[in-house]
C-alpha cells in the first residue's frame, strides 16, 4: 500500500515526488508511457517565465513568481542546467507600448523584480541582431531558460534515490475508491495507495472522472517549434516575446541551454488529444514572424522540428484542488507551468498535510543528482582523469554532440533508466545534433540491446511498437 | 607533443590515397588518424558493385576497393591510429583527439589534409509535416543496419530523394525482401547516377517521381503511411495531386553535405556552392600547408574521382612540406555561369596542368561547354549533361597566362 500515488511523470508528477521525497512517505509515479518527460515535458519552450503575463491573483501568477525565484536552487542540487538569459517583449508601435506598459505594472503587482522598459539604444545593445523597427522592450533580467525534460528526468532521479518507486508503462484505465484508499488499474495489474496525485497533464479530466469528479475539462491546444544548429549560437541572447496582441502572444525566439535557437510555439486548439503532427501552416507562420523579429535568421541551419500540446482547461487559471479528502488534481498545467512546477510541488504538499497526510521529515534524504553533463563540462585535464579510471569516455558514439560511450551507458545505468533510444537522446543528447542520430543510432541501438539484455530488433526509439528494425536478415561478422 | 610532418584526418578512399602517395613522395613522418574501428570509411558499407571502373578498370565492391588502398597502405607501414576522432584542428596546425587508449591529447603537423568525408541531410532539414514515429531513417543510416547490422528496418518503403544511396538501397531492400512503393524526387531530373536509376529502379520496376515530394509523415508509434504531392514550378505542392501511401518506413536520400566542422573550427574558408573548402589546384585551402580531398571537399559520385584528388592533395602535402614551399599569390579566378554549378578547384595559382571537376545546376541537352581565357577559347561538345554527373576538363597550360579563366555552357 503506498502512501501517495502521482499518476504522470511530467516535470509536474516529478517535482512532486522529489518534494515529497524528503519525507517517510511511500511513494510511486505512475506513467503510461516508457520514459518520464514524454508529454508536454518535452516539447515546450523552456522559458522560466519571470512572471509579469499572468494576471494578478491568479495561481498562475503566485505559482510562476514563486517557483522561478525556487528554480536557480533546485538546478543546481539536480544538476540541471539553468542559465538567467534575461527576456525582453518587444514592440513596433505605440500600441504595442502601451501594452508593454501594462505588462510592466502587472509585473510589479506580481512581484517580479528588476524589470525595465527600454527604448531603442538599450535595445540594440543587448540584442543588436533584432529588426530595425523594434522599437521598444520589456526587459525582464530574471527570466531564466532550463531543459525541461533534463529537469524532470533530475527531479524523478534524485526521488527514486531517495526512495519513491516508478511504474511505467502503466496506463491508468480505472481507479476504484475503499475505505481509506484506493486501487488503480491498468486492466491488469492493480496498484493500492490512500492518496493520489493527478498530474495526468492532458488526461487530467478522464482520470478526475474515474473517481467521480467531474467538475473540469481539458483539451488540446498545439504548439509547433522549429530548432536551429547551435552554429546559430549567440544571434539572440535573451528570450525574446513579441508584444501579446488580440491574436495571441506570437513566435518567440530563444536561446536554449544547449545553445541552439529556438523558434516557436503556434497556438492552436485542436481536439484530438494523441495528435502531435507538426503543419505546414505551422512552419509558415513561425518562419514569417520569427523573420519580422530577427531578419537574419538563417533558414537553412533548422535542424528539426517538432510539437507539443497544451492541456488547457476550462478555468482559465491552474486547477488544484482536492475532491473529497485523498485525491488531489493538478490539472490545467499550462505555461508556466514549467516555471511554476517548484512552486506546484510546495503547494500539492501543504494540501496533503491539510487534507491529514501526516509525515515526517527523512535523516538522510539526499537532495543532490550528479549532473548529467558533468562529463561534457569537465576540462581536459579532468575529461582524462575519468578516461584514464574509465576508457570508455575516449569512445566518442554520437559525433555532432561528441557524446562518449561512458556517458551513454552511464545514462542507461542511471534512475530513472532510460529503456529506447528517445530516452537516450533525452539523457545525453546523442542524437540531437544536425545529423540527428543518423550515424550514431544504429550503435546506440547495440548498446541499449546489451546493457538491457534483449535482442537488437527488439530496441524501440519510444517504447511500445515504436520498433527500428522489422526483421533480422542475417549474421554478420559487423564489426561496425 | 608528438609532431608529424603529415597528418591525414580521415581514413576513407581519399585519406589512404593522399596518405599512400605523400609516402611516395618522400615523406615518412606522416599519420592517418581514423574515428572508426578500420580503414575505409563509407566504402566498407557500399557492398554493391560498380567502384573503380575508371581507376581499375574491373567493376569491384566498395569494400574490394577500399582493400586495395588499405593494403596499400600496410605495404608501406605508413602508421595509423584507429577509434580517434579528431575533435578540433587549428590554424597553427595543432590536432586535438580522443581516443579510449589516449584519452584527449594533441598533436602537431607542418602539413594537414582534410579526408573526413561528407554525411547525410537530416530531416530535420526538410520540415515535413506530420508526426515523428519510429521508421524515418536517412538512406545511409538504413543501409548501415542492412549491411553492417543484418537487420531490416522496414519492409513498405517510400523514399524521398533520388540520391545515389536512396537508389541503391531501394535495390538492396527489395532484394531483402521488402517492397518499395515510390522514390519521390522534388527536382525535375534526378540527382543520381544514370547508371544506378536503371539498375536500381528501372529494373525493378520501381517508380521514380519526378516533382513529387511528401509532405506529411502519418502515424503515432511507427511509420503508418505518408502523403505525397505533385510539386509546382516553385516546388509547391499541388493540393489537387495529394497521394496517401501506406507504409512502414521512409528513408531519406536528400543530399550528402561535406562535414567541414573542423574546418570551421580552423579558419578554413568554405564555399556555399559546395560546402567544402574553396581550393587551388593543389587542394591547399585558404590556410596554408591544410589540404582537402574527397567528400569533404565536395561530394563525389565516383570513388575513382576521390582516389584521383587525394592523390593530388597527398603530392601537393608532401611538397609543402620537403620544400617549404609558401604559396604563390598570384591567382588565376575560375569564373562561372550560373548553369556550371561549382568548380573544384576554384582558383589556380602557378602555370601547371589544371584539371577541373565541375557539376552542372539542371540537366542540360546538345550543349557546348566554353572555356576562355583572354582571346583563348576552347569549346567542348555535350550530348547530354546531368547534375548528377561530375565533368572534367583540363586547361591547356596557355590559357593560364591571365587573371581569370571563364568556364559556361552555349547551345551547340
Ligand atoms: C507549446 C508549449 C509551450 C510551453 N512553454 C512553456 C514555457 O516556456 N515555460 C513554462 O513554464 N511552461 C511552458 N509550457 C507549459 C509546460 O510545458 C507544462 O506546464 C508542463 O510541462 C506540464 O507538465 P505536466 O507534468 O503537468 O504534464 P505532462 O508533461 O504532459 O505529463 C503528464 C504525464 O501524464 C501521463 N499520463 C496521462 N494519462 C495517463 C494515464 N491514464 N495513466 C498514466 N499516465 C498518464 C502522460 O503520459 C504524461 O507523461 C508550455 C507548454 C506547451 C505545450
Ligand atoms: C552510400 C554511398 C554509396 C556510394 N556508391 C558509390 C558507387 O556505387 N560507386 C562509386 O564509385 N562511388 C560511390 N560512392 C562514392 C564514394 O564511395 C565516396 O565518394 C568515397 O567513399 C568518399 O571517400 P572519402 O574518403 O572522401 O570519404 P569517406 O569514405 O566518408 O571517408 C571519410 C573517413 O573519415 C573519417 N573521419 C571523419 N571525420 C573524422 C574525424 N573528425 N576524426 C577522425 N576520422 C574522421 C570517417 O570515419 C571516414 O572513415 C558512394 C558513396 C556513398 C556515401
Amino acid at each position: 500500500m503506498y502512501d501517495v500515488a502521482i499518476i504522470g511523470a511530467g516535470v509536474v508528477g516529478a517535482m512532486i515526488s522529489r518534494t515529497l521525497a524528503r519525507y517517510n512517505l511511500k511513494i510511486c509515479v505512475i506513467e503510461k508511457s516508457n520514459d518520464v518527460a514524454t508529454g508536454a515535458t518535452k516539447a515546450n519552450s523552456a522559458i522560466v517565465h519571470a512572471g509579469f503575463d499572468a494576471p494578478v491573483g491568479t495561481l498562475k501568477a503566485k505559482l510562476n513568481v514563486k517557483g522561478s525565484k525556487m528554480m536557480e536552487d533546485i538546478a543546481r542540487e539536480l544538476g540541471v542546467k539553468y542559465k538567467k538569459n534575461g527576456s525582453l517583449v518587444i514592440g513596433f508601435c505605440e500600441e504595442d507600448l502601451n501594452e508593454i506598459k501594462k505588462l510592466y505594472k502587472r509585473g510589479i503587482e506580481n512581484g517580479v523584480e528588476n524589470l525595465s522598459i527600454l527604448g531603442k539604444e538599450e535595445i540594440n545593445k543587448l540584442e543588436p541582431n533584432l529588426a530595425e523597427n523594434v522599437l521598444y522592450a520589456l526587459y525582464a533580467p530574471t527570466g531564466a531558460i532550463i531543459c525541461p525534460y533534463e529537469l524532470a528526468i533530475a527531479a524523478l532521479g534524485n526521488a527514486m534515490d531517495n526512495g519513491v518507486g516508478f511504474i511505467r508503462n502503466f496506463e491508468v484505465k480505472s481507479i476504484k475508491k475503499f475505505d481509506g484508499f484506493f486501487t488503480i488499474t491498468n486492466g491488469e495489474k492493480e496498484i493500492k495507495t490512500k492518496y493520489i496525485v493527478n498530474s495526468a497533464g492532458l488526461y487530467a479530466d478522464n482520470i478526475a472522472k474515474m473517481v467521480g469528479d467531474n467538475s473540469f475539462e481539458i483539451h488540446p491546444r498545439r504548439g509547433e517549434y522549429i530548432l536551429f544548429d547551435k552554429e546559430c549560437r549567440g544571434i539572440v541572447k535573451q528570450t525574446i516575446f513579441r508584444t501579446p496582441t488580440k491574436m495571441g502572444k506570437g513566435i518567440l525566439l530563444t536561446p536554449t541551454v544547449d545553445e541552439n535557437i529556438l523558434l516557436g510555439p503556434t497556438s492552436v486548439d485542436i481536439s484530438d488529444k494523441e495528435n502531435k503532427s507538426t503543419t505546414a501552416e505551422g512552419f509558415f507562420h513561425i518562419i514569417s514572424q520569427g523573420r519580422e523579429n530577427l531578419p537574419s535568421l538563417p533558414l537553412n541551419k533548422n535542424i528539426t522540428s517538432f510539437c507539443g500540446l497544451r492541456a488547457v482547461g476550462d478555468k482559465g487559471d491552474f486547477i488544484i484542488n482536492s475532491f473529497e479528502n485523498n485525491f488531489i488534481n493538478v490539472a490545467g498545467i499550462e505555461s508556466p507551468g514549467l516555471s511554476a512546477s517548484p512552486a506546484i510541488a510546495e503547494m500539492v504538499k501543504d494540501i496533503l498535510i491539510e487534507n491529514g497526510l501526516s509525515m515526517t521529515l527523512k535523516e538522510n534524504f539526499n537532495p543532490i543528482r550528479k549532473s548529467m553533463s558533468y562529463f561534457a563540462d569537465a576540462s581536459i585535464e579532468e575529461k582524462n582523469q575519468i578516461i584514464k579510471k574509465d576508457n570508455s569516455f575516449g569512445k566518442i558514439i554520437c559525433r555532432c554532440e561528441k557524446i562518449t560511450l561512458g556517458e551513454i551507458l552511464e545514462a542507461i545505468r542511471t534512475n530513472p533508466k532510460p529503456y529506447d533510444l528517445d530516452g537516450v537522446k533525452r539523457r545525453t543528447r546523442s542524437q540531437m545534433g544536425r545529423c540527428q542520430g543518423g550515424f550514431c543510432s544504429p550503435y546506440i541501438v547495440d548498446i541499449l540491446a546489451e546493457e538491457l539484455n534483449i535482442p537488437y530488433i527488439e530496441v524501440t526509439k519510444s517504447g511500445k511498437n515504436s520498433v527500428i528494425n522489422i526483421k533480422k536478415l542475417k549474421e554478420v561478422n559487423g564489426n561496425g | 607533443m608528438d609532431n608529424f610532418d603529415i597528418v591525414i584526418i580521415g581514413g576513407g578512399p581519399a585519406g589512404m590515397a593522399a596518405a599512400i602517395t605523400a609516402h611516395q613522395e618522400g615523406i615518412e613522418n606522416l599519420l592517418i588518424i581514423e574515428r572508426d574501428d578500420s580503414l575505409g570509411g563509407i566504402l566498407r558499407q557500399c557492398i554493391h558493385n560498380g567502384f573503380g571502373l575508371h581507376k581499375f578498370k574491373e567493376e569491384l565492391t566498395g569494400p574490394e576497393y577500399a582493400l586495395k588502398y588499405e593494403k596499400k597502405v600496410k605495404e608501406l607501414n605508413i602508421p595509423y591510429i584507429l577509434n580517434t576522432m579528431v575533435t578540433d584542428i587549428s590554424e597553427d596546425k595543432t590536432i586535438t583527439a580522443t581516443s579510449s587508449e589516449r584519452g584527449i591529447f594533441q598533436i602537431k603537423a607542418k602539413s594537414i589534409i582534410l579526408a573526413m568525408g561528407c554525411r547525410e541531410r537530416a530531416k530535420g532539414a526538410l520540415n515535413i509535416a506530420g508526426s515523428r514515429p519510429a521508421g524515418i531513417y536517412s538512406a545511409g543510416t538504413a543501409q548501415k543496419f542492412v549491411n553492417m547490422k543484418g537487420y531490416l528496418p522496414g519492409k513498405d518503403i517510400v523514399i524521398l530523394g533520388s540520391g545515389d544511396i536512396g537508389l541503391i538501397m531501394a535495390r538492396r531492400m527489395t532484394l531483402e525482401g521488402a517492397k518499395v512503393h515510390a522514390v519521390c524526387e522534388i527536382m525535375p531530373y534526378s540527382g543520381g547516377l544514370a547508371r544506378n536509376i536503371q539498375q536500381c529502379l528501372k529494373d525493378f520496376d520501381i517508380p521514380l517521381k519526378l516533382s513529387h515530394t511528401v509532405i506529411e509523415i502519418h502515424g503515432k508509434e511507427r511509420v503508418e503511411g505518408v502523403t505525397i504531392a505533385k510539386v509546382d514550378e516553385k516546388r509547391n505542392p499541388i493540393p489537387e495531386t495529394k497521394e496517401y501511401i501506406p507504409c512502414d518506413t521512409l528513408l531519406l536520400s536528400v543530399g550528402l553535405i561535406p562535414e567541414n566542422e573542423l574546418s570551421k573550427g580552423a579558419g578554413i574558408k568554405l564555399s556555399n556552392a559546395t560546402s567544402g573548402a574553396v581550393v587551388d589546384q593543389k587542394r591547399q585551402t585558404s590556410v596554408e600547408g591544410i589540404f582537402a580531398c574527397g567528400n569533404v571537399l565536395h561530394v563525389h559520385d565516383l570513388v575513382d574521382y576521390v582516389s584521383d584528388e587525394g592523390e593530388i592533395a597527398g603530392k601537393s602535402a608532401a611538397e609543402y612540406v620537403l620544400n617549404s614551399k609558401t604559396r604563390n599569390e598570384s591567382l588565376i579566378k575560375i569564373e562561372t555561369d550560373g548553369k556550371i554549378r561549382y568548380t573544384v578547384p576554384q582558383y589556380i595559382t602557378e602555370k601547371e596542368n589544371t584539371k577541373i571537376y565541375f557539376r552542372v545546376d539542371n540537366i542540360y541537352n546538345n550543349k557546348k561547354i566554353i572555356l576562355r581565357s583572354n582571346s583563348n577559347i576552347k569549346t567542348f561538345k555535350k550530348q547530354k549533361l546531368l547534375p548528377g554527373e561530375m565533368e572534367t576538363i583540363t586547361v591547356p597550360l596557355e590559357f593560364l597566362d591571365a587573371e581569370s579563366i571563364y568556364i559556361g555552357l552555349e547551345d551547340l
